[in-house]
């Protein structure tokens, strides 16, 4: 009883400079997403499901006051990719950093704007997969993002979608508590990318809902990172039907706080979800990637490769679990999280699980900690190459893996720049 | 080329003493061999000269060019131009052989004020010296050593020798493993590298390889210290004798 009343207080303090916007078919959808919300309450550090990550930043009424973080020369993400750019600013759409939001094989609309008709399509997704997924925890972050997210995108994507949809979170004020919501809705044989980069505010709650039919393809990657202070609590649902492909990738360097969830379920046959993650940390830095995926349909793939490489104590979190229902059979599964450990004060804490209903399937799953191979970092030495460029070189070798999981080479090139140049920030 | 005057080595974590007042001088252009028994040290003095942990020098000194080697890290060590074929190559996941090798020879050409190998110039030079070795393309693309066979692994150390040019090349035990036509490729391309201004440490068991590499001094080691030096006709002894008559007379 006290938990809850703490978990209630904990929601009132936190809602209370967030107002709830009523109207169109939006409005119908927050109001239900509010009274859901009421009787969750906000996480509390009790929580199984936060047991290692803290979430008190996340939920206390205030924004923690997150520095803004010159990031020097260092060019923005995604820079040498033709790309559709959409900007927020702390949270607020930026119409003079954005182009026009036309593009062929896709509609793109803002929520705020296209929230307030009484019929849409998005009214069919809209805080219905984050609905689905407080099944089996609770996920409260992301049903506040349902009731509150101030503006996000409605991307529906009919056919090839010719360049990256690209969203950029931009940190100005370092008080700003933005939320967003984004759905994403891809059609039969529909094939678009989306990108995302920035830290987007000084705390940022977000979810991007997905929903890819027959035979679509939905491909994402995002470059979290820079203001070393900020916080961030972001949720992917997705749902597959069959043939569906659906592509996650996230590079976090930097952060005070960063937990992002995601959970996928393969509804139709034949689908393939990967959700890949490659994450730096350096001091006061702490990840958590809680995934959760359903297998239902029958045949899916699925692939989880999440690689995080720690030191000066930033410390490390995997919640891994694979779910597969009865009769999906022939499913394949495998999941692998590892971390690199670059001293002994940083912590790598993993918590792999599956959970399987069906009698013909292949899963696997392992979890690893350790540290930089000194042989390796011998003969490379032994070779002329010095020992930081080494270490460098070994690091990127350990975060290949997951690197691997981006399908556009250039794009997968700028991730690798973006972690060298990160690295040689960090060599001490 | 290389002197190295009253080495003496013990293990760092351990009192274990492997090098007990070595000497050793190779002059410029000159192929000097060591044989020895299992556990005599010469893979210890292989690593001491380019510099691995786990050992520490408690006398002595090792000169290369008249620049004393223990003072350096390993990559200057590289860089001032020593190389180590080792006995175990390492593998290493993740790192693409090709990206290895150029930033090896990038890193020794920037720590000596030279202009870097363009990626270009690059690809025609290893690729050519690789075909001179049989080493295909593929086996080029995958991560360094990962997967190679025990030969593949020491002709991929005769290829990095081959691209980075080093002057005192130190090969320890790159006979072993290696079938008769791969040692021929391997001694073909040790061959090639001889010059007046390079030097070679060849470290082996046996003969065979000597047939191919005709060395100019043999010595002969014996727990941490050369026990006896010669010409090529103390290896054929050896192969026909063993070590312990060599060993008896020097105790
Ligand atoms: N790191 C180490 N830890 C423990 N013992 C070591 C270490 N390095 C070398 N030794 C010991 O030192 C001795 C010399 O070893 P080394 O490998 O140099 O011999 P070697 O002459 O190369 O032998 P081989 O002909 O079998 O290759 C051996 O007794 C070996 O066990
Ligand atoms: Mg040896």
């Amino acid at each position: 009883m006290a938990l809850a009343l703490a978990k209630t207080e904990a929601l009132n303090a936190r809602i209370a400079r967030h107002s709830l916007q009523k109207g169109g078919w939006l409005g119908a959808a927050r109001a239900g997403a509010l009274a859901r919300l009421g009787a969750m309450g906000m996480p509390v550090k009790r929580d199984e499901y936060w047991r290692y990550t803290d979430p008190s930043s996340l939920t206390v009424a205030n924004a923690p006051i997150a520095a803004l973080f010159d990031a020097g020369d260092e060019p923005p993400a995604y820079g040498a990719i033709d790309r559709l750019k959409i900007t927020f600013v702390d949270g607020v759409f930026d119409p003079a950093a954005s182009d026009d939001l036309t593009l062929s094989g896709v509609t793109i609309e803002r929520l705020a704007l296209a929230g307030k008709a009484d019929i849409h399509w998005a009214r069919d997704l809209f805080g219905l997969l984050e609905e689905r997924g407080q099944t089996p925890v609770e996920r409260p972050l992301a049903t506040m993002s349902t009731a509150f997210a101030t503006d996000g995108v409605l991307i529906r994507a009919t056919g090839k979608v010719t360049k990256p949809i690209s969203l950029i979170y931009e940190h100005k004020s370092e008080t700003s508590d933005a939320i967003l919501h984004h759905c994403i809705k891809v059609e039969q044989g529909a094939d678009v990318t989306i990108l995302e980069n920035g830290p987007a505010a000084a705390r940022l709650t977000m979810v991007m809902e997905v929903e890819v039919a027959e035979g679509g393809s939905f491909h994402h990657i995002r470059t979290q990172g820079r203001d070393h202070e900020r916080r961030a609590a972001t949720h992917i649902f997705a749902r597959l039907a069959s043939d569906a492909l659906f592509k996650s990738f996230t590079v976090t360097a930097n952060g005070r706080l960063t937990r992002n969830d995601v959970v996928v379920e393969l509804i139709g046959h034949d689908a393939a979800a990967h959700i890949a993650g490659a994450c730096v940390g350096d001091g006061d830095f702490h990840h958590d990637d809680t995934i959760f995926i359903t297998h239902a349909g029958e045949r899916c793939e699925s692939r989880q490769v999440f690689k995080k490489v720690l030191k000066n104590g930033a410390v490390g979190v995997f919640q891994g679990k694979i779910l597969v229902r009865q009769g999906a059979q022939k499913t394949d599964g495998y999941q692998i999280s590892q971390a690199l450990l670059l001293d002994d004060d940083s912590q790598f804490l993993a918590k792999p699980e599956l959970e399987i209903y069906a009698d013909d399937v292949k899963c696997s799953h392992g979890s690893t900690s350790g540290a930089i191979d000194d042989g390796a970092l011998f003969y490379l030495r032994s070779r002329g190459v010095p020992l930081k460029e080494a270490q460098s070189l070994m690091v990127l070798a350990f975060l290949a893996e997951a690197i691997e999981e981006i399908h556009d080479e250039a794009i997968a090139e700028d991730v690798r720049e973006r972690l060298r140049n990160w690295l040689v920030r960090h060599e001490k | 080329m290389l002197e190295i005057q009253n080495l003496h080595v013990k293990l760092a974590e351990e009192d274990k003493v492997i090098l007990h007042g070595l000497d050793l001088k190779i002059g410029a252009g000159e192929v000097h061999a060591i044989m020895g028994p299992n556990g005599s040290g010469k893979s210890t003095l292989s690593y001491v000269l380019s510099g691995r942990d786990g050992y520490e020098v408690t006398a002595g000194s090792a000169k290369l060019q008249g620049a004393e080697l223990l003072d350096m890290e390993p990559e200057e060590r590289a860089a001032a131009g020593l190389f180590l074929a080792f006995q175990y190559p390492v593998e290493i996941p993740g790192v693409g052989n090709m990206t290895f090798l150029r930033t090896a020879l990038n890193a020794q050409k920037k720590a000596r004020g030279e202009d870097e190998v363009s990626a270009g110039e690059f690809l025609k030079l290893v690729r050519a010296k690789a075909k001179t070795l049989k080493i295909d393309a593929e086996m080029l693309k995958r991560p360094v050593n990962v997967g190679f066979s025990g030969g593949e692994k020491k002709r991929n150390e005769i290829l990095q020798m081959a691209m980075l040019e080093p002057r005192m090349c130190i090969l320890d035990e790159t006979d072993s493993g290696l079938d008769v036509d791969a040692m021929k490729l391997v001694a073909d391309g040790v061959n090639a590298l001889r010059s007046a201004g390079r030097s070679f440490l060849v470290i082996t068991h046996y003969q065979r390889l000597l047939d191919h590499i005709k060395p100019d001094v043999v010595h002969i080691m014996s727990a941490g210290r050369i026990i006896k030096t010669g010409g090529p006709e103390l290896a054929l002894d050896v192969e026909n004798n063993g070590y312990a008559d060599l060993v008896a007379e020097a105790e």
